[in-house]
Order: C-alpha cells, then sequence, then structure tokens
C-alpha cells in the first residue's frame, strides 16, 4: 500500500532534516480521524543526537501519542534521516522496527544519496519499499 | 493489585488481539510475570534480563519506569501500564 502524504508535510519533514543536518532528526506525521492520508507533522527530539542513530524521547512520545488518542488521531507515518548514507533501512531500523501499521519514511540529506525520499513497511525483519503518493 | 495493561499493534497477537488486559502484582516486574501465565511468551518481549527490553517503553500512568526504579517499580490498585515501541534506529 502506498503511503498517501501532504506536499506541505513531507517540505517540513525535508526542511527540518537539512535543519537538523548531521544530526539525524526523527518525528511522526498523523492523519485525522477516518483518513489515511498523513497531513500533520509532529516533530519529536532525537534524544540520542547522533549522526548515525535517532532516538525518540520516551516521555514526549508518551505525550504526544496519548494525545493523539484523545484526538482520534492516527500516526501514519515515522520518519527520521540518515545523513550520511541512502534513504534506505539500515540494520538497526528494522530491528526496532515496533509499528507494522506505520509508514517508515526516510529522508537522506548524504550528497551523494540517489534518491532523497523513500518510505517501507517494515515487517518481520524485512523491509519492503512503497509508493509515495504526494498530495496538494 | 489488578493493573491495567495497554498493549501496542505488533504483541497483540500474543494477548489474542486485546488491546488493555489486566495483571496482578505490587510491582511492574510481578505484573509481567502474572501477565507471562496468561499470555506466554509476552514476558521475552517485554524484559530483557533484569531490564525493560530496549524496544519497548513501559510507563506506569505517566510515567517511564526507566526513570523510576525500572521492573522494580511500585504499582497499586488501579494504575494503569502502558506499553510502547521504543522508536528508534540507525
Amino acid at each position: 500500500m502506498a503511503l498517501h502524504i501532504k506536499n506541505q508535510a513531507l517540505e517540513r519533514i525535508v526542511a527540518q532534516a537539512y535543519r537538523d543536518h548531521p544530526i539525524e532528526t526523527c518525528g511522526i506525521v498523523v492523519s485525522a480521524s477516518g483518513s489515511t492520508v498523513a497531513s500533520r507533522v509532529v516533530p519529536m527530539r532525537n534524544q540520542a543526537a547522533s549522526e548515525t542513530f535517532f532516538l525518540f524521547d520516551s516521555r514526549e512520545q508518551f505525550r504526544v501519542f496519548r494525545e493523539l488518542d484523545e484526538h482520534g488521531e492516527t500516526c501514519r507515518v515515522i520518519y527520521h534521516s540518515h545523513t550520511v548514507s541512502e534513504a534506505y533501512p539500515s540494520r538497526e531500523d528494522i530491528e526496532y522496527a515496533g509499528s507494522p501499521e506505520a509508514h517508515y519514511l526516510i529522508v537522506s540529506t548524504w550528497d551523494h544519496a540517489r534518491e532523497a525520499i523513500r518510505s517501507f513497511r517494515l515487517l518481520d525483519g524485512r523491509a519492503i519499499e512503497e509508493s509515495v503518493c504526494i498530495l496538494a | 493489585m489488578s493493573v491495567s495493561v495497554i498493549v501496542p499493534t505488533l504483541l497483540r497477537p500474543l494477548t489474542n488481539g486485546e488491546k488493555e488486559v489486566y495483571a496482578q502484582g505490587n510491582s511492574v516486574a510481578e505484573a509481567i510475570d502474572h501477565l507471562e501465565t496468561q499470555f506466554p511468551g509476552i514476558k521475552a518481549r517485554l524484559v530483557n534480563g533484569d531490564q525493560v527490553h530496549r524496544f519497548v517503553n513501559i510507563y506506569v500512568n505517566e510515567d517511564d519506569i526507566r526513570f523510576a526504579d525500572g521492573l522494580r517499580t511500585l504499582v497499586k490498585a488501579g494504575d494503569s501500564l502502558t506499553v510502547l515501541p521504543a522508536v528508534a534506529g540507525g
């Protein structure tokens, strides 16, 4: 299944990735109740503050996910950046992937990246690429 | 002490699809042991040795137990345990 995401959301993620470069950026994109379109970006703090690793702040994550529940919103996308490699899931990305229902969007800010934005499903230790459908 | 436990999607195959289950115990460790008797296999997904598994976060009410007493964190009747996947990668 393709990822459907608002252009405005994607632009915001890319801007955040370049602003945080060379540190990996991270966050989620949520969809409104009853919609499957990823529309609202919620940037998250990278607690690892690393060029090769990201980690959501667990307390911020709890607050954000509770608010989503309260508003009937759904975490549609978990995104992060790669700053020195392709926009392809690393071994750790696949190991940690704990949300089979989410799209895992990776933005590469590496100069040599062949594609800057790619989306995957991460299931059972495998990465399955999917198309990204950008909506106005 | 009975506490409610909110289970993330990834672990629901172990809880017969249930999002909210219940466990008995005076600490998080005891509650997890009781969960294991009801849902075999769940403990290995929550605990590694004597610590919270690195792939999950466990909260008592709103507090991440890594910042409290870990698995020894006490619980009381009516508390809510929430398990969320730790979101991380390389």
